[in-house]
């Protein structure tokens, strides 16, 4: 096995092998698109937060020139849709009551998009305005509008779990600590909106051509919305102009309204999504508001952790279900907690809602309880540092939640953080207004969430020495177009360049889980590695009785294959695959599924162990605030990561820098304004603010502990996500340090800052 | 109501027909084909539909299709020559800077028109730049250093 001998090209910084053609403007993405007689389609959305529908009339759209179809909820069949069975809640378009303003109501295909606008402002909807409810915590008192009839309490899912004995843990514990942390609502902040292109053809093969990064969610999805057969659909994944996860992950409105606006026309229907739409529509960070109680020791160890937390979770449940339980789950991966009771609730309430987005829940979660840690570390008199590595999760270490930790780098983690942040010569010597915090998190490396969590890969070997790769593992920027070829390249020693990635059409490549939860080189790799290693046998078998030699002696390097200790009997790969297919009749096709040894935890009571394996974090933040203005300069980001070997340092470290910006804009200033009748206030990018280049820390070094994980292609694990998991706790956590202030509620914007010190004095 | 326009880009030269209140945007993507320049906000907060118009970076969601006649206008397909990557695309390439891509066009155009002011800019400098350019998948560390990177080597050229 190569394995076992000097890496080729794992550990390589390869370019991403989709950049020159982004570089030049040739990549297509959705957008970009045009097919003969398509149709531009334009979704009618509810001007209410909360009413029924009561009717609908189309016939003056329809007469408008250039109009060729509309439709509304009733086109459909009525099926919910969605991610868990028992929080289905979505419906193609809606029917007969829409629960938040934005909800799509009917959607019309004219000759462009012009047209299309016009014709939404023809059709009648006759509404009845219903009480509505915009806070989560008055949704969930008696008497608060029900959202949906039969959810009581507007509850839209519950995670709700014990573990040890959280009673006699407190009774333990010398000290207990309590508070309440509240986080936003922030956007995915793609800049390519959602674009799709249906298609219903007269076979009743119904095509959907859109930007997706799980296309065989969407693609089971579209089905269960339609009520057709999987089969009926095929799913066309196009380049992604990211995602970060929400609604291109799943089906959405557009979706479903293109193809029948298509079954309507005949022809093929585009929707692109402006971008104030996207603002305005579900898909977001759940916003949290957390009750954390914390106790420990005289020496600092966690004896007990209660935490009831609820979400707003807006009109729909998505994949909420996950999240409610992910808040809490987040609190086990990182420290040892014996006794834990998590109570998390998420509340419908008549406004856009959130889903899964980035760091899914682990960004709230650490900066609740790391906050918690510092305020305890502070009282105890103990360094921060010491307080985390005390507790700090190790190597065979199982929660009483049931997760399992295997490669564990955590505490080497928190050393190298320290040692390069020059932490001891900075805590509590800095000058005045400068502070200096830290944030440390566990993180998952993809998930058996529900469902097929599996990847396939299948790769065709082709007689000049190249492989034709097709996985069901979609690119969405973090790199796996070229990390998979990498896998590739390494086991039949060939160059990445040598091995081409497919996009995902679900006619053609093989099933998937999509791209969420850091899972895909993970997974897909391993797939990917064991198609390879297929591959390789078969070659293996020929090149052994050509060369007269044992399959296991020999080697696959450099385009040749040869005897292990005797290059000189070598036979070069292509002279071999044309020997295989023209002389035997073999073409060479390697194959290969995995699926990883974790449990389908149960997200209800908690209990399972989540992911394979676990990533850890550790990030320093050093922070200057102006005590005029209360503005916040970050001096330098520090971020040491256990997260196994790095396939592709260069993409890592990419996904690390990306990941930790974003939540620094979460930390300090981002997020989505909805007023008190559950309209959006800044939906535009003038409004809505993202980081810039100008937000960047001034200085910022990353460290991999570079340990293999076992089980994980060539010893990787979730590797660039999480970078942004502590994030919000260390910045929250440095600017303690800097003002002697605990922020609780984000983001921590100049004001608050600037009164919290005026109010301190 | 449609009038006819008349657009140099990239070297070459486009009879239109359009309505005198489309953007150079929605002429270039919609009626040229010319779909390396990317719609995303609209509305010049996130620089994805940035071209070179006489020599300065304008978001072309904000510039009439009208306003561009007899102007050189220079979009991301002019920027390679003879199959050859223009040093900031390759910079880019090598640099780790092309993530999802969608901001990438905009990006390295802004980059163009501002390295051909200043040659030999700080790090400061460029964040400065394409401050005016949002990215959310990278951090923006890999794109400045891929500008610093390519306005070295074409400083050397």
């Amino acid at each position: 096995m190569n394995e076992h001998e000097t890496l080729e090209v794992i550990g390589k910084p390869y370019p991403k092998k989709d950049a020159r053609i982004k570089v030049t403007g040739e990549c297509p993405f959705g957008g970009d698109i045009q097919v003969p007689g398509m149709l531009h389609g334009k979704m009618l959305r509810s001007p209410h937060a909360h009413a029924r529908i009561l009717s609908i009339d189309t016939s003056k759209a329809e007469k408008l020139k250039g109009v060729r179809a509309v439709v509304t909820g009733k086109d459909f069949p009525g099926i919910l849709y969605g991610n868990f069975m028992h929080t289905r809640d979505y419906l193609p378009l809606a029917i007969d009551r829409v629960r938040y303003m934005g909800e799509e109501v009917a959607a019309v295909a004219a000759d462009d998009e012009d047209t299309a606008w016009e014709a939404l402002n023809l059709i009648d909807v006759e509404y009845e305005p219903l009480p509505a409810v915009f806070h989560h915590e008055e949704a969930m008192k008696e008497g608060a509008p029900l959202i949906y009839d039969d959810k009581p309490g507007n509850i839209s899912c519950r995670s709700v779990w014990e573990f040890g004995d959280i009673e006699k843990g407190f009774s333990e514990s010398y000290l207990i600590k309590e508070d309440t942390y509240r986080t936003q609502p922030i956007k995915h902040g793609m800049l390519e909106t959602h674009t799709c292109i249906g298609f219903w053809d007269a076979n009743d093969k119904i095509t959907l051509e859109s930007c997706k990064q799980s296309p065989y969610v969407v693609w089971r999805q579209l089905a269960m919305g339609l009520g057709v057969p999987p089969h009926n659909v095929r799913m066309k994944q196009t380049f992604v102009g990211a995602g970060n996860s929400g609604g291109k992950q799943e089906a959405m409105p557009m979706d479903f309204a293109s193809v029948m606006l298509s079954r309507k026309t005949g022809r093929p229907v585009k929707i692109v999504h402006t971008m104030k739409e996207v603002l305005t529509i579900g898909h977001m960070r759940h916003p949290f508001k957390i009750d954390l109680k914390i106790g420990v020791d005289k020496e600092g160890i966690i004896k007990a952790v209660d935490c009831y937390a609820i979400a707003d979770g807006g009109a729909h449940t998505s994949i909420g279900q996950l999240s409610i339980y992910l808040l809490g789950a987040f609190f086990m991966a990182a420290y040892k907690i014996p006794n834990v009771r998590y109570q998390g609730y998420r509340i419908y309430t008549n406004k856009s809602w959130p889903g899964a987005l980035r760091g899914h829940c682990a960004p709230q979660s650490r900066f609740a309880f790391e906050g918690l840690l510092d305020d305890i570390a502070n009282e105890l008199g103990l360094d921060h540092f010491e307080i985390r590595k005390r507790n700090a999760i190790t190597p065979g270490y199982e929660g009483p939640n049931g997760f399992k930790i295997t490669s564990c780098g955590f505490k080497e983690a928190l050393d190298k953080a320290k040692e390069v942040s020059g932490w001891d010569k900075k805590k509590g010597k800095l000058p005045k207004y400068r502070g200096i915090g830290l944030g440390a998190a566990g993180f998952a490396t993809g998930a058996n969430i529900m469902g097929m969590s599996a990847c396939s890969a299948l790769l065709k070997v082709q007689e000049d020495a190249t492989v034709a790769l097709q996985s069901g593992a979609t690119d969405v920027g973090q790199g796996c177009d070229t990390v998979l070829p990498m896998i590739v390249a390494e086991v039949l020693g060939i160059e990445p360049d040598d091995v081409s990635f497919a996009l995902v059409d679900s006619d053609y490549t093989p099933i998937d889980g999509g791209t969420w939860g850091s899972r895909v080189t993970f997974y897909a790799g391993n797939a990917v590695k064991v198609a390879a290693l297929d591959a390789r046998k078969q070659l293996a078998q020929v090149a052994a009785e050509i060369l007269k030699a044992k399959e296991d002696d020999l080697v696959f390097k450099k385009k040749k294959v040869f005897l292990r200790g005797n290059s000189d009997k070598s036979i070069e790969l292509d002279r071999l695959i044309r020997h295989c297919q023209n002389r035997k009749g073999m073409t060479i096709m390697g194959r290969g599924y995995y699926n990883a040894p974790a449990e389908i935890p149960d997200h209800i009571t908690g209990k399972g162990n989540f992911t394979p394996t676990y990533s850890f974090y550790v990030q320093v933040c050093e922070v200057e605030v102006d005590p005029e203005t209360g503005q916040v300069e970050i001096l330098n980001m520090w971020t040491a990561h256990d997260g196994g070997r790095e396939i592709n340092p260069m993409l890592v470290r990419g996904q690390l820098l990306g990941a930790a910006l974003m939540h620094q804009g979460q930390a300090l200033f981002e997020g989505l304004i909805r007023d008190d009748k559950g309209r959006t206030l800044n939906p535009s990018f003038l409004d809505y603010k993202m980081a810039t280049s100008m937000d960047i820390p001034a200085r910022q070094e990353f460290y991999s502990m570079e340990m293999p994980d076992p089980e994980g292609p060539f010893g990787a694990k979730e590797a660039g996500e999480g970078s942004g998991t502590p994030t919000l706790a260390a910045i929250a956590n440095a600017l303690y340090d800097a003002v002697g202030v605990r922020f609780t509620e984000l983001p921590i914007i100049p004001e608050k800052i600037y009164r919290a010190m005026n109010k301190k004095g | 109501m449609k009038q006819e326009i008349e657009l140099r880009i990239n070297g070459q030269t486009y009879e239109v027909e359009a309505q005198p209140w489309r953007t150079l945007l929605e002429v270039l993507r919609d009626q040229l084909n010319l779909t390396g320049t990317k719609q995303s906000c609209g509305e010049g907060h996130c620089g994805a539909c940035t071209v070179i118009v006489d020599g300065q970076a304008v978001n072309s969601c904000l510039m009439l299709a009208f306003e561009a006649q007899g102007k050189d206008i220079l979009t991301i397909e002019g920027l390679s020559e003879g199959g050859q990557l223009h040093p900031i695309q390759e910079a880019f390439v090598t640099h780790g800077a092309v993530q999802c891509g969608f901001c990438s066009p905009g990006m390295i155009i802004a980059a163009k028109a501002f390295l051909d002011q200043n040659p030999d800019p700080s790090e400061a400098e460029i964040r400065k730049a394409i401050s005016g350019h949002l990215c959310r998948c990278t951090g923006y560390v890999q794109i400045i250093e891929a500008i610093r990177a390519a306005a070295e080597k074409m400083g050397t050229r």
